[in-house]
């Protein structure tokens, strides 16, 4: 089953054009991250797709048009926007009361089992918890909601190493299940290789590259190219070069593996590296 | 955190459905409850002002009640009825003032703390979120008004009677202040004031989804810079009567004053001429055409 369908999905914000005729399929129980400089459009389309936005084209979530069926729709999606928007007026349990009282797919007591690991108090409003524990509070609360679709956006923004970790390793562990689907945008390119299935480059509003990791790993290789060998290795096209401590590092696309591995150590790139490669070809701004 | 794979057979086994019914509404009024905690806190404090003052106020009533049951009926009654009056009147206001800012934050607030992005991941329609915080000025307000008021009251007319007893004038309080009558009469008070009332709370409530910022500015600034102009260029004040009308209007369709009445007679109640008043309806029209208007524009909007 398709989880989101998108075509020709296009915003424009005044003369700025935030997507550009966006085609996008994610099919159900699917990990897609989409990386991309800032500005590219990621949250835009995060955001066309949870029915924050309007936006021009056709876009089916779960079947459901977003933009008019938002509050259904939200029974089977949750997300977490930015880590800080829980109401920080809000005690932990009237946000837990709340949130059973309108949402017929949350389970409470999956939250109050979260909570309880964590030193979070019920009687505390938002306000006083910190970063790290407000986005725990979160995270309970999204992961107690039996949806069909995920979608974080930049989750670990702001948060320290330890948490990030703590995060996808909940987020893999506790709760992802093969039937779900998850859409993630993050900065945090490196952290996320392991835990996506599919992968997805935006720039300037438009989808730069799309693969799915088996595809990613089996198509990108990097070789580490002994000195000797560097002429030999650029004659066979690489995508991009880099230098690392005075070796030269070749990433190619379509490579024949065995031919790399004459010139030098070869592995597969890190998603930050084939960024890099894809997107540093172009002007603009990269992080 | 550690211990969180744990968790994984729990929630194998939680069975997808047998979750009570979700009830939107419900949980939307008392999220707005917990928020705005002056809804209530604020007529309590008035109220234990006023309940204060009344105290300090018997302090040597007994003499000035023996002056006062000499005068004729008309003016006894005035006298004695008056604090009672005011009392209501002081917290009819409270409850309008809250109101007030309460529709200027309600959906402002949620955008500047960008909280509206969590309200929106939950299956919430925006339709329900602003009749929700529509329900506050329009029904929790009056509603809680009207409790603080009666009780207020009874506070009182149980405090002066309590005074006036030892001297035998307690009989003259009750005489003249029908508790009630007197409720009814707040009653159906509270209830014109809401209706005649309730396109400003619209309106405050659009702004406040419309305005980027300073949504107080864009309430109070173009009413006034209308009947600035208006008295420049045309030298009249026929926006600032209209206004005048907005607020205190309402009153005078559903009341007359004018007749030799007591002050809580029900006689001096028009509810019909109120409700054939075109005022109201047109008011209560733009009230709806306001409140859609918030509703469509909460969809589209963003964080500030």
């Amino acid at each position: 089953m398709t989880a989101i369908e998108a075509r020709g999905l296009r915003k424009t914000f005044g003369s700025t054009i935030a997507l550009d005729s966006i085609d996008l399929r994610v099919e159900e129980g699917r990990i897609l991250g989409i990386i991309g400089p800032n500005g590219a459009g990621k949250t835009t389309a995060l955001n066309a797709i949870l029915g924050l936005t309007s936006y021009e084209g056709e876009l089916t979530v779960l079947g459901r048009n977003p933009w008019t069926e938002r509050d259904l729709l939200m029974r089977d999606v949750s997300f977490i926007a930015d880590v800080a928007v829980l109401p920080r007026w809000m005690r932990v349990s009237q946000i837990l009361d709340y949130v059973s009282g309108v949402h017929p797919r949350f389970r409470r007591a999956k939250a109050e089992a979260f909570l309880t690991k964590t030193t979070i108090k019920r009687s505390s409003k938002i306000r006083e918890l910190s970063k790290g524990m407000v986005t725990q509070l979160h995270l309970a609360l999204v992961m107690a909601i039996d949806a069909k679709l995920l979608v974080l956006d930049e989750p670990t923004l702001g948060l320290d190493l330890l948490y990030r970790k703590q995060f996808y390793d909940s987020l893999l562990n506790d709760y992802f299940d093969r039937t779900r689907t998850i859409v993630v945008t993050t900065h945090q390119v490196e952290e996320i290789q392991d835990v996506l299935t599919d992968l997805m480059f935006i720039d300037r509003g438009r989808i730069a590259l799309t693969c799915s990791m088996e595809e990613f790993e089996s198509r990108y290789l990097e070789v580490m190219v002994l000195p000797e060998h560097v002429a030999a290795a650029r004659a066979l096209g690489p995508l991009h070069e880099r230098q690392v401590l005075g070796r030269s590092i070749l990433l190619f696309d379509h490579a024949d593996r065995q031919q790399l591995a004459a010139l030098g150590d070869v592995r597969t790139p890190g998603i930050a590296d084939l960024f890099v490669a894809v997107m540093g070809n172009q002007p603009g701004e990269i992080r | 955190m550690s211990e969180q794979s744990s968790v994984v057979p729990e929630f194998a086994a939680a069975s997808p459905a047998a979750v009570q019914a979700p009830r939107p509404m419900y949980w939307s009024v008392r999220r707005e409850l917990w928020e705005n905690r002056s809804i209530y806190v604020a007529p309590l404090l008035v109220a234990a002002v006023v309940m204060f003052g009344f105290v300090i106020s018997t302090i040597g009533m007994p003499q000035r009640r023996r002056a006062t049951v000499l005068l004729p009926p008309a003016q006894q009654h005035t006298t004695i009825a008056m604090p009672f009056d005011i009392a209501a009147a002081m917290l009819v206001v409270t409850a309008f003032v809250i109101g007030v800012f309460y529709c200027l934050d309600a959906l402002q607030g949620e955008r500047r703390e960008r909280s509206i992005l969590f309200w929106k991941s939950l299956p919430v329609s925006d339709r329900t979120t602003v009749l929700a915080k529509t329900s506050i000025p329009l029904l929790a307000l009056p509603a809680f008004t009207f409790v603080i008021i009666v009780l207020t009251q009874w506070f009182m007319l149980l405090w002066s009677t309590a005074v006036l007893l030892p001297s035998g004038l307690a009989g003259s309080t009750w005489i003249h202040f029908h508790w009630f009558t007197q409720s009814l009469l707040v009653f159906y008070c509270l209830i014109v004031l809401v209706l005649w009332h309730a396109p400003i709370y619209a309106l405050l409530l659009l702004i406040s989804s419309w305005a980027r910022r300073g949504a107080y500015l864009w309430a109070v600034l173009p009413p006034l810079a209308i009947a600035a102009v208006e008295k420049i260029v045309f030298n009249t004040a026929y926006f600032g009567s209209f206004l005048k009308y907005r607020l205190i209007g309402g009153i005078g369709e559903a009341f007359v004053f004018k007749a030799p009445h007591g002050t809580d007679s029900l006689s001096r109640l028009t509810p019909l001429n109120f409700l054939s008043t075109p005022g109201l309806w047109i008011g209560l029209i733009l009230a709806a055409i306001f409140i859609t208007a918030a509703v469509r524009l909460r969809r589209d909007r963003e964080p500030v």
